[in-house]
């Protein structure tokens, strides 16, 4: 039995052209962006001194500030739940009039996915920044930006969920003489509940961490210590803040990854 | 209620019936047939004949290209929103893939049935009357369910599916019970215990059954009367007593197109 010749490289792949040409580029793409915008390498090896200053005050966490920031921490997760409630809230009427399985008017449709894409492009820093300047400094600039950013997020995951339902329950409550609104609650919420739930745990996780960084912005909660604490070069107590927050969210990750789990 | 129905008027009449979808394929060619009180009726015919189309034309499923269809002697073209759901609500319907609410337990599934009669804020709220969830006990004991009121529907075997969905459409206290391809799914022995249950609503309540099925001998063991489709046109209608098997046969022939 003879085997066919096993074909030669070409010369190119040999020689691995395609990943120096690439390296090359990339290497003279990032000299050419740090020339056009001003970044000074010199000076960034210049005040890496600076950095390891901090890096030895952060090593050593205020632990006695930990009373302090308790209740902001507590703020912020409150903040979170509440924003997470109130956007997914709105999502749950907005994600059925967007599902192409439940409207058939296309407009209707199509006006609704537009706001909702637009609700999605705006920055939620951008939008923390404007409530801040509404309501002044404080948690309900947080808890507006977080309703908003989350509706946005959940009425996309919601419509796509409802998009993959057995439309055969739908169908034969219809054949009972059942309303639009009876047909929802009985055929279509029971199929799509779980994975709704899921989905809200999993954008609270994403806010509990969102909201620490609005908190900086002035939307209340941990936030507002973090930036005082920075202004204030105590970066002890910021390194506290910042375990402070990591723990926070790995358990809020934890109990809602364990749900997530239970529910699937 | 229907002053204009008398008993020995047809409960289901079709008129000239077209349908086209909007892709142009032909579902149903100039239908023309009564179908009496109390009858059991199966349609058969190939797959794609328009046998599913021809019953969803019933209840308004489907709507109609053209010509009527009348149920108790009123056009069903002319309901619409309230007038169609109570139109709907006495006309049960019994699917191949039961479509039930697999999530919800047995319970919720027989009491949806009834959700026609109650206002939407009940419905949702779950605020069945105490009689009423006696009613979707007797709908399970007459599917000899009972013991499975409490399960979730999908913790239960095909057959028993298909019995708890006859038990949803009982909840109606439907006067027509129109079932598409209820057994397809089934095995030769729930297939006997879901065709019998249909057999006992049809005899002992006098329900009008219309079932589509695939299996001529199923169909010559049950119906009162057979009628077949092709390519959408009926092109067979006997009486139980006149069917012979070679007849239809021919119902299953396929013309050069198919
Ligand atoms: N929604 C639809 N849009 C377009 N064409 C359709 C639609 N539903 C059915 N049809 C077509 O209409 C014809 C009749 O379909 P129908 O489902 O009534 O057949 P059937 O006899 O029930 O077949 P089966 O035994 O496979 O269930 C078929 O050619 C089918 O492809
Ligand atoms: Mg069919």
């Amino acid at each position: 039995m003879s085997y066919p010749e096993m074909p030669q490289r070409p010369w190119s792949q040999r020689h691995h052209v395609r990943a120096i040409v690439w390296t090359l580029v990339l290497i003279i793409l990032l000299a050419l962006s740090s020339w056009a915008t001003g970044a000074d390498f010199g000076m960034f090896l210049a005040n890496l001194d600076q950095f390891t200053v901090l890096l030895v005050q952060m090593a050593h966490p205020a632990w006695d500030y930990l009373s302090v920031i308790i209740q902001p921490l507590y703020e912020t997760i409150q903040m979170a739940i509440l924003g997470t409630t109130i956007g997914a809230a709105f999502a749950i009427p907005f994600s059925i009039l967007a599902a192409h399985n439940l409207v058939s008017n296309k407009y209707l449709r199509g006006l609704i996915r537009f706001v909702l894409d637009l609700v999605r492009t705006l920055p939620d820093l951008l939008l923390a920044a404007i409530f801040v300047a509404v309501f002044g400094i404080g948690s309900t600039a947080g808890v507006v930006t977080l309703a908003i950013f989350s509706f946005g997020m959940v009425s996309k995951l919601f419509y796509e969920v409802i998009e993959t339902i057995d439309m055969g329950p739908l169908e034969a409550m219809k054949s009972v003489g059942a309303s639009k609104i009876t047909i929802i609650w009985y055929a279509v919420l029971p199929q799509v509940l779980n994975q709704f739930v899921s989905y809200f745990l999993y954008t609270l996780e994403i806010n509990v961490r969102a909201s620490t960084v609005l908190g900086y912005l002035g939307a209340g909660g941990i936030g507002v210590y973090l930036q005082r604490s920075l202004d204030q070069f105590n970066y002890s107590a910021t390194a506290m803040i910042i375990l402070a927050t990591l723990v926070v969210v790995m358990v809020i990750d934890g109990v809602s990854n364990h749900l997530r789990r239970v529910l699937l | 209620m229907q002053a204009t129905a008398s008993q020995s008027d047809p409960i289901i009449s079709f008129r000239h019936v077209n349908k086209i979808y909007n892709n142009g394929t032909v579902g149903l060619k100039d239908i023309n047939f009564d179908i009496p009180r109390g009858q059991f009726l199966v349609v058969v015919g190939l797959s794609g004949a328009g046998k599913s189309t021809l019953l969803r034309t019933i209840n308004r499923m489907h709507e109609i290209s053209s010509g009527e269809v009348l149920v108790d002697n009123e056009s069903v073209s002319a309901y619409k929103g309230k007038s169609l759901r109570q139109l709907r609500r006495k006309i049960g319907m019994i699917f191949q893939n039961f479509n039930l609410v697999k999530r919800s337990t047995v319970e919720k599934n027989v009491l949806s049935g009834l959700v026609s009669y109650y206002p939407t804020w009940k419905c949702v709220l779950g605020l069945f009357s105490a009689d009423d969830r006696k009613r979707a006990f007797q709908a399970l004991t007459r599917v000899s369910l009972t013991k499975k009121i409490f399960a979730r529907a999908d913790e239960l075997s095909g057959g028993q599916q298909q019995r708890v969905a006859i038990a949803r459409a009982l909840m109606q206290e439907p006067k027509i019970i129109l079932a598409d391809e209820p057994i397809a799914s089934l095995d030769p022995r729930t297939t006997k215990a879901v065709m019998d249950t249909l057999q006992r609503l049809n005899r002992e309540d006098g329900i009008t059954v219309i079932v589509n099925l695939h299996s001529v001998e199923l169909a010559q063991q049950y119906a009162d009367r057979i009628v077949g489709l092709r390519a959408g046109e009926l092109v067979y209608d006997e009486d139980i007593a006149n069917v012979t098997t070679e007849a239809l046969d021919h119902v299953y022939q396929t013309d050069s197109e198919v």
